[in-house]
């Protein structure tokens, strides 16, 4: 059975689409056979963090109006066998994703055989947003440690709940979970951040991992390479135990604490 | 906490504060059910229409209004029947 997986926050810039390309790539390196659909129309973006830029022909659209077949659309990942990237379209109209279009691609996907498909949503509040949301099984709220970006996950939370598929059916509502993402163990030990603890306080969702804030982020979108493939990176390590987690294994936070160099260390050296 | 910053003062915690606001606002946010509540006007219109059918209602007499309580939403509508002649 399929499962869609919305990747979804309100606020811009938290870190959906990073975040939607580690954990579609991830879940195809598990061996599920993963499509990550972009729902940011006008403003395509994964195409570029999943390097498949000039490969892209058709886009979710083109598909939705007919003009292109599903198949002709969906661009093999470079990285993993059984991965596919839907983009979005570029074109301004905003109404272009229409609910029974996406319906249809979605199901379409279900036929094909796929085992999830994650929607990478735009931020805000308005249509695509929305659109990204409207069929999802599981939702994975991206929230960084930061004021504003916590009051727009609540937000984007009651929209999930009001305005998904699963809710206005009455079915069992969408499983949500909490990302935490950009995060800095040094500025919350300093007083400076909220911890991951008091955000999930606040939002109430069951966490579901840690992402820190890393240079390797940029490292990874300048190469169009998914962050979860920098072996050895923190933030990659962080991904792969999101996607155990979200496949039902037990893993322990890492990435969350700071090690403040003690003085000894200071003085003598050492790792 | 370092030698250093007992001797010149620690910075004030930005992150109590930060996670105070967001307690107080999160909570009002969704007491004036500004959560998942956006059907309201809807409810009011299709409400008037279908009584209008039966009775004849002043729109302005039917009013909806949805309450947060503690763990629980209350959904009030309040209809105002014109008086009956005779
Ligand atoms: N863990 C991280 N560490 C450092 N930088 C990060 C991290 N996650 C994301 N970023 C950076 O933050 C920026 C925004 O990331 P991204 O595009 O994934 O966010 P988004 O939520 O999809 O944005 P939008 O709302 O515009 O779609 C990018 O420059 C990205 O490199
Ligand atoms: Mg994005």
């Amino acid at each position: 059975m399929t499962r869609v997986v919305v990747v979804t926050s309100g606020k811009g810039g938290v870190g959906k689409t990073t975040t939607s390309a580690a954990f579609a790539s991830g879940l195809a390196l598990r061996g599920y056979k993963t499509a990550v659909i972009d729902f940011d129309v006008g403003l395509r973006n994964l195409d570029l963090i999943m390097g498949c830029e000039r490969r892209v022909v058709y886009d979710f659209v083109n598909v939705i109006n007919g003009e292109a077949k599903l198949t002709q659309a969906l661009i093999k990942d470079k990285n993993c066998e059984n991965l596919f990237v839907l983009p979005a379209s570029q074109t301004r109209d905003k109404d272009a994703l229409t609910e029974e279009g996406v319906e249809k691609v979605i199901k379409e996907l279900e036929h094909l055989g796929y085992d999830y498909i994650v929607c990478d949503s735009p931020a805000g509040i308005e249509r695509g947003a929305v659109m990204a949301l409207t069929f999802a099984d599981e939702a994975i709220i991206t929230t960084n440690p930061e004021v504003s970006s916590v009051r727009d996950s609540d937000r984007i939370l009651g929209i999930l709940q009001s305005k998904s598929r699963r809710s206005a059916e009455g079915r069992e509502p969408v499983k949500e979970h909490l990302l935490v993402t950009r995060y800095s163990p040094k500025r919350v030990e300093d007083g400076e951040m909220l911890s991951y603890k008091d955000v999930q306080e606040l939002l109430r969702v069951p966490l579901i991992g840690v992402i820190p804030e890393s240079e390797s982020v940029l490292h990874a979108s300048n190469q169009g390479t998914p962050a979860i493939h920098l072996k050895g990176t923190d933030v990659s390590e962080a991904y792969v135990d999101v996607v155990a987690r979200f496949l039902g294994e037990e893993r322990p936070l890492r990435f969350v604490n700071y090690e403040r160099p003690g003085l000894m260390k200071r003085l003598f050296g050492g790792k | 906490m370092s030698l250093l910053s007992l001797l010149f003062g620690e910075k004030k915690k930005t992150a109590a504060v930060a996670k105070e606001r967001l307690q107080l606002i999160i909570a009002r946010e969704h007491g004036s059910a500004a959560r998942g509540a956006d059907f309201l006007p809807e409810l009011q219109r299709e409400l008037i229409a279908v009584i209008s059918k039966y009775v004849s209602v002043n729109p302005d007499d039917i009013k909806v209004h949805l309450e947060k309580q503690d763990n629980y939403e209350v959904l009030e509508v309040n209809i105002v029947l014109p008086e009956t002649k005779g």
